[in-house]
């Protein structure tokens, strides 16, 4: 090990947080790929949520969601690796409008990992499929040797189907939208925090870890009318990274109330504590929405009768001015911009 | 998890009242007033919050050298890198103080080579590492003012294991005020000092630098309006041609301080002249580890000597960021070089340093 070498020059792991630095990671890998796209559908270009494939001579096209899940611990406050990868699938399916269908599994294993711990993490993938309607379709499985990676990783593949006309895309997004947010923030990474190793808190919050399908349910016409023009689900970089995402990709700015965000107490006095911003951590179980704002307060009330959007909270606007920019409206009414998260949120020292 | 008097901290509508008191005082006043405050978390709220939007324009608030992370130098960090390397050394820290940039590579980029780095949240883990890998040297890296030098001092004093040590870098606050006043040409009217940094040391220090100097001064919490409630503070001395150390974080700072906390600063460190990243070396403005406790000095456990450092690289402006002569759109290097993900100067690294803070919350030209 006297022979390090000393360069900046490989991969770190903030390359995997969410933030710029995974960005450049993925230009990266993706630069030089032949054929990005199918039948002029989205592509792996366009960076969002999934692909399409649109079906010659026929009305629909289908949706392609790739999804690799790692967390740490494996059991988490309000859900497990299980749950998440089924979830995780599902939300990006759903958060390009289309119908999830079906999934593929692959699951590699560190040697010397625990049958009983599989089988719980097995059985909670196939409770949340049942819960989603969607069906494992394949999988594979790889075992590794011990100390190659940590416990267990999922891979998975998600399939779905939508009409041809819906067009939910990050770069869809109308100067006049409303930005509607379907819950608190920043419960699933503070949670996950706070239950690991050495930071002793102790807490009884959870993990927002959920399906969207019951917002795929209620909010059904409005995607199918287009009143829906962009949705993301805010994981890894919280909603800071996703409504960077739509501003640079839309070539608008958004304006946003931080009174009207919602974040749960547990949640401000844990990142205070920490050093942390809700805005950056990630969320499982809430979306973003950009909606016609003809229809938003229509479209809030749909959420707010699902049992996973009782929170939710139109919580700012979309204008042309300073496009590429998310401004906030402080609680004490300053204003100040909302940066792209850098990478993996670090707990400060004082 | 609920903070007392947190809605009132936080509130809009207190904001305004506030406010609308700085207005009037500063037109009574009738000239444009310099504050400074020496802290990271007080740039952090004052920028979060975005606070300066809210201000009078006659009204600058400066942004002094407060951040730990920041005036570290270079030549501890090479130290810390160098002990890195052996393969029998653990090196835990801070989480902001690995990315920071020193003379060839940070510790994060030590670690990306292999050498075990770790993150830890006190002293008190690095401990608990030493003991679980007794055959390994596990050192600890403690940067940090007064706030966080009790922890190290407790864990040094409570006997620890034998195959720990400790890097130290502390730095102490009122020296630095004192700095700041000598540098004519800032012609500060009063400071915002931090409030945890007094919470540790009382108000005594304070009291001394604000009579010595005829400048007012007010310890500081690190809520919106702690900060907006200190600057109106501090504009009613100016009116009234006053020149004290007021507490408005009296709902947590003692008079007197923390006494426990200070009995152990004294028994373990003393004061020496140290250097201060950028900005030169400063008569008391750090620590070491008494000749009592040597053996948990690194410094003297290990004999590493870093002949040559770079504190400030070519074009970069953190010296003159740090002491609040230049703001951070003003470096030729601001977003453009210099980014948090390749920061060149250290300013532009930790969630406490200006130039970091003023790239996320701040346009270039600061409207």
């Amino acid at each position: 090990m006297s022979l390090k070498k000393e360069s900046s020059n490989v991969i770190r792991l903030a390359h995997g947080a969410g933030g710029i630095l995974q960005e450049e990671l993925i230009k990266f890998i993706t630069k030089d790929i032949p054929f990005k796209k199918v039948n002029n559908g989205i592509g792996v270009e366009e960076l969002d949520d999934g692909a399409t494939i649109p079906l010659i001579n026929y009305e629909k096209e289908i949706v392609i969601t790739a999804d690799g899940h790692t967390i740490y611990p494996l059991f988490f406050p309000g859900g497990d690796l299980g749950t998440l990868s089924v979830c995780g699938t599902v939300n990006d399916i759903i958060m390009m409008g289309a119908e999830p269908l079906a999934l593929t599994s692959m699951i590699i294993i560190e040697e010397g990992f625990e049958f009983n711990q599989l089988e719980k993490i097995v059985s909670s993938m196939n409770a949340m499929a049942e819960k989603a309607n969607i069906a494992i379709i394949a999988g594979d499985t790889k075992v590794m040797p011990r100390g190659t990676l940590n416990e267990l990783i999922i891979a998975t593949t998600g399939i779905g189907i939508k009409d041809k006309n819906i067009k939910i895309l990050d770069n869809n997004i109308k100067t006049g939208d409303k930005i509607i947010l379907t819950g608190s923030i920043g419960d699933h990474g503070t949670a996950l925090m706070a239950s690991r190793e050495g930071l002793n808190i102790s807490t009884d919050l959870k993990s927002d870890l959920s399906l969207l399908l019951e917002l795929y349910h209620v909010l059904k016409s409005d995607i199918n009318n287009n009143y829906i023009h962009a949705m993301k689900d805010p994981t890894r970089g919280g909603i800071a990274a996703a409504l960077n995402d739509w501003a640079v990709k839309s070539n608008i700015s958004l304006w946003i109330e931080e009174e009207n965000v919602p974040i749960k107490k547990q949640v401000t006095a844990i990142c205070d504590m920490l050093g942390l911003d809700p805005y950056n951590i990630a969320c499982e179980g809430r979306a973003l929405l950009a909606v016609d704002p003809k229809y938003a307060q229509n479209i809030l009330e749909k959420i707010k009768s699902t049992q996973i959007g009782r929170g939710a909270q139109i919580i700012g606007k979309v204008k042309a001015d300073n496009p590429k920019r998310v401004f906030l409206k402080t609680i004490v009414g300053g204003t100040r911009f909302v940066d792209m998260p850098l990478g993996e949120p670090i707990p400060r020292i004082c | 998890m609920d903070i007392p008097g947190l809605d009132i901290l936080r509130s809009g509508k207190f904001a305004e009242k506030v406010i609308k008191s700085i207005k009037e005082i500063i037109k009574e006043i009738g000239k444009p007033i310099k504050l400074m405050h020496v802290c990271g978390t007080h740039e952090h709220t004052i920028s979060k919050y975005g606070l300066r939007s809210l201000l009078p324009k006659e009204i600058e608030v400066l942004s002094g050298p407060g951040c730990p992370v920041c005036i570290c130098p270079a030549a501890d960090i090479d130290k810390a890198v160098e002990l890195g390397k052996r393969d029998d050394t653990i090196i835990t820290t801070f989480g902001d103080m690995i990315r920071v940039p020193a003379t060839n590579i940070s510790l994060a980029e030590l670690k990306a080579t292999g050498a075990d780095v770790r993150i830890v949240y006190g002293p008190n883990d690095a401990i608990k590492i030493a003991k679980e890998n007794p055959e390994k040297e596990v050192i600890f890296f403690a940067i940090g003012f007064e706030t966080t030098v009790p922890l190290i001092g407790f864990e040094i004093q409570s006997k620890p294991p034998s195959n720990f040590s400790v890097i130290c870098a502390h730095k102490l606050i009122p020296a630095a005020l004192e700095l700041l006043m000598s540098q004519s040409q800032l012609k500060i009217d009063g400071f915002i000092s931090p409030g945890h940094v007094s919470t540790i040391i009382g108000l005594k220090p304070y009291e001394i630098f604000s009579q010595g100097y005829r400048i007012p001064n007010v310890i500081s919490g690190f809520e919106p309006n702690d900060v907006l409630l200190s600057i109106l503070m501090l504009l009613k001395q100016v009116r009234d041609k006053k020149h004290d150390t007021i507490n408005e974080y009296s709902r947590v700072v003692k008079p007197e301080g923390n006494i426990i906390a200070q009995k152990i600063i004294e028994e373990v460190f003393e004061p020496v002249s140290s250097p201060w990243r950028g900005i030169g070396r400063i008569n008391d403005g750090g620590l070491i580890i008494r000749e009592k406790y040597k053996e948990f000095d690194a410094d003297k456990k290990f004999d590493i000597k870093i002949e040559k450092s770079l504190d400030i690289p070519p074009g970069c402006s953190c010296h003159l960021i740090m002491v609040g002569k230049l703001y951070p759109y003003e470096c030729k290097l601001f977003r453009k070089e210099c980014t948090p993900i390749h920061p060149v100067g250290p300013c532009m690294v930790s969630m406490e340093g200006t130039c970091s803070i003023y790239y996320k919350y701040h346009s270039d030209d600061n409207n």
